[in-house]
């Protein structure tokens, strides 16, 4: 492998990592602050992708407002999943959580089967974002993946100034260390739960309308996407930003070049990396102790 | 039985004895023959499955919707090309509806369940697409036929061409599964059978679609040649991926039929000038083809395609059988023996059977062409399966 292939391949492995890294932290966010288990996450990403693929001819070329539009009907979706469901199960123990979002699991994959169907979709990249950039001698680089990097970066670092640099984020953070604490000190709990979920939610739509075009639409990309988060999620630590971050990139790593040079192998290389992370710190790399 | 009176019993006993033993060799000939469909009716294989079945009846309503002077009931159920509930269905039609014949499916896994209890409960199954190389070869039994292909088949006839158009490296790409997997080896074997060598087999989890990283590593690879085997949405998007790249200039892409079969619409310009392998193609033109292809349009108001034709041989097999026993299905041995004998006169053009069951036939080279995948020429006459592991012959 000479150096500019090296180069491109790190090229994917960041994108990838990425955009796992957008799900993860919706994830992250919502075990590490409410402490609930979120299986269904993997099924907001689903609902994000299929979103792109019925907003899209609507909105043609204006792809940016597709994604905030996306953004926001994620956004109440989650607000109103959170009322009407999440908010019951904080209290509950994580056998309940898991029965319950399985649940929902279940009623979006219904859902998604009678509205839109069972086959798989291909989501048109917008035209100002077609072609590639010529990468050596053979190799056209899309454009598209490009500004899905780009764009997945801006979402980064917009969420660690809010977690790090506002009033909100340090709530959060309080939250997360201290829930007791923080009500005590005369903050609405509540709300702040049901911001943060609605957050999480729309992270993780975001990622799958941003996903789409490169993956296509299919029944079961939830689940797929979800046992990665997880796996991120571990070795991250619980409940932290930057640790998911960190994971992201290494799973995309792993991933990537795993599937290059252990190509019948490429199933568990993450696994295998899980694996050797948790007997490292078993915690995981960026632990907040719970 | 407490409230029923003894005598009662044994008098119903006796009439239905009665009509058992008196009626059995008239109702052997006027009982219809019960096909059982079993094949995918939603998913992303929906309209394969619904081509095999009117291909299927499209042969049977052409014989007067008889075969013998025998009825023909059709028996449905939908696999959802679920292998989790491929048990649970196929019994459903073998032990519920006892039907005569098993007609199924286009998934590998699950038809390879469907084998599996075919083997167990000794019921006849013809398999009308699913490749998997093991239904008839390790699997092979007496009652299993298969009337399409095996994996081994096109990608083994491709492997050929490629190293006969002056390839020497070449690089396979594929879902990591069995009709994936199965495939790319076939094309290793035809492919150094003709001296070229092939660099590295390239896979993703089954049905991953983000194909990036590999086209990037085919890139460095700098192969002669590409030999892809995706189906589906998964197809339309390698082609399209793989144009996008830029690859298409510089390494040519080859694959087995499936990869612009059924798809060439979504593909459009991307799949222009491909060259496939398979045992059908779009403009055969000869006579038998034709009229298939006409009466199909007709009863159907769409075009045939490869899967309506194995749909259509299925039935052509099976009617082979039930009149070389003159209706009477019951002489179970020599309608097996006049199925295995058969010569099918198929739109595909006239193919036998090789002893582990399996189409010997002949295997096309096509060119996408617009909408079509026009022939170009035969890959290899009377193409017979290895059947490595079959231990019928």
């Amino acid at each position: 492998m000479d150096l500019s292939t090296f180069l491109v391949q790190c090229l994917n492995a960041v994108q990838y990592g990425l955009l796992l890294f957008l799900v993860a932290s919706g994830l992250t966010l919502i075990f590490g602050i409410m402490g609930v288990i979120n299986l269904a996450h993997g099924s907001f990403y689903m609902i994000g992708a299929y979103m792109a693929f019925s907003l899209a001819p609507i909105f043609g070329d204006y792809f940016i407002a597709q994604l905030l539009a996306g953004i926001a009907l994620a956004a109440i979706l989650g607000y109103v999943l959170e009322w009407a469901f999440f908010s019951y199960l904080y209290q509950r123990d994580h056998l309940q959580q898991v029965l319950m979002t399985y649940s929902l699991i279940l009623v979006f994959e219904e859902l998604r089967s009678i509205l839109i169907g069972n086959d798989v979709h291909g989501v048109k990249v917008p035209e100002w974002l077609t072609g590639g950039m010529a990468l050596g001698e053979v190799m056209t680089y899309p454009v598209y993946n490009l500004f899905a990097s780009a764009a997945c970066i801006v979402v980064a670092i917009a969420l660690y100034c809010v977690v790090n640099r506002t009033r909100l984020g340090m709530m959060i953070r309080a939250g997360a260390s201290n829930r007791d604490m923080v009500r005590g000190l005369g903050i609405n709990i509540r709300l702040l739960y049901r911001i943060v979920f609605a957050a999480g939610v729309a992270l993780a739509a975001l990622a799958g309308m941003i996903a789409s075009p490169m993956t296509s639409v299919y029944p079961g990309m939830g689940g797929h996407i979800l046992i990665v988060c997880f796996v991120v999620v571990v070795i991250g630590g619980i409940g932290s930003i930057s640790g998911a971050l960190i994971a992201s990139l290494l799973v995309g790593f792993v991933d990537t070049f795993g599937k290059v040079f252990f190509a019948q192998l490429s199933g568990i290389g993450i696994y295998v990396l899980m694996a050797l992370i948790l007997i490292w710190r078993p915690e995981g790399l960026k632990s907040k102790g719970y | 039985m407490k409230y029923t009176s003894r005598p009662a019993v044994t008098a119903l006993a006796i009439a239905v004895a009665g009509i058992f033993t008196s009626g059995a060799s008239i109702a052997q000939s006027k009982d219809p023959i019960k096909v059982g469909f079993m094949l995918p009716a939603t998913g992303t294989f929906a309209s394969l499955g619904n081509m095999i079945e009117n291909g299927f009846k499209l042969y049977i309503n052409e014989q007067g919707g008889k075969l013998a002077g025998r009825d023909i009931q059709y028996f449905k159920v939908d696999d959802e090309s679920d292998p989790a509930k491929a048990t649970d269905n196929v019994n459903k039609l073998v032990k519920r509806d006892q039907v005569d014949v098993l007609v199924g499916t286009v998934h590998s896994g699950v038809a390879t369940t469907m084998a599996k209890v075919a083997r167990e409960t000794n019921t006849l199954l013809i398999v009308p697409n699913a490749g998997a190389d093991l239904i008839t070869g390790a699997m092979c039994a007496k009652n299993i036929f298969r009337t399409s292909f095996t994996n081994w088949q096109p990608a083994f006839a491709m492997g050929k061409v490629a190293a006969e158009r002056g390839h020497k490296k070449a690089i396979t790409i594929t879902w990591n599964y069995a009709a994936g997997l199965e495939s790319a080896k076939g094309f290793v074997e035809g492919f150094e059978k003709g001296g070229g060598t092939v660099a590295q087999n390239l896979t993703l989890p089954f049905p991953n679609v983000e194909y990036q990283a590999l086209l990037t590593e085919i890139a460095s690879k700098k192969p002669d040649a590409v030999y892809a085997f995706f189906a589906g949405g998964g197809a339309v998007k390698f082609v399209k991926d793989y144009v996008a790249a830029g690859l298409h200039k510089t390494i040519p892409l080859y694959g087995p039929g499936f990869l612009t079969d059924g798809t060439l619409e979504a593909q459009g310009e991307s799949a222009q000038g491909l060259f496939t392998t398979l045992h059908y193609a779009d403009n055969l033109n000869t006579p038998r083809d034709n009229t298939f292809r006409l009466n199909f349009a007709k009863a159907y108001k769409t075009n045939a395609d490869v899967y309506a034709v194995q749909g259509y041989d299925a039935a052509q097999l099976l009617a082979t059988g039930v009149k070389a026993v003159g209706g009477d299905i019951g002489k179970r041995d020599q309608m097996l023996l006049a199925m295995r004998s058969a010569s099918i006169d198929s739109p595909r053009g006239k193919f036998t059977l090789s002893p582990a069951h399996n189409p010997v036939q002949d295997i096309y080279i096509r060119q996408v062409k617009g909408n079509l995948n026009e022939v170009k020429g035969v890959a290899i006459k009377g193409l017979a399966d290895p059947a490595r592991g079959c231990k019928l012959f």
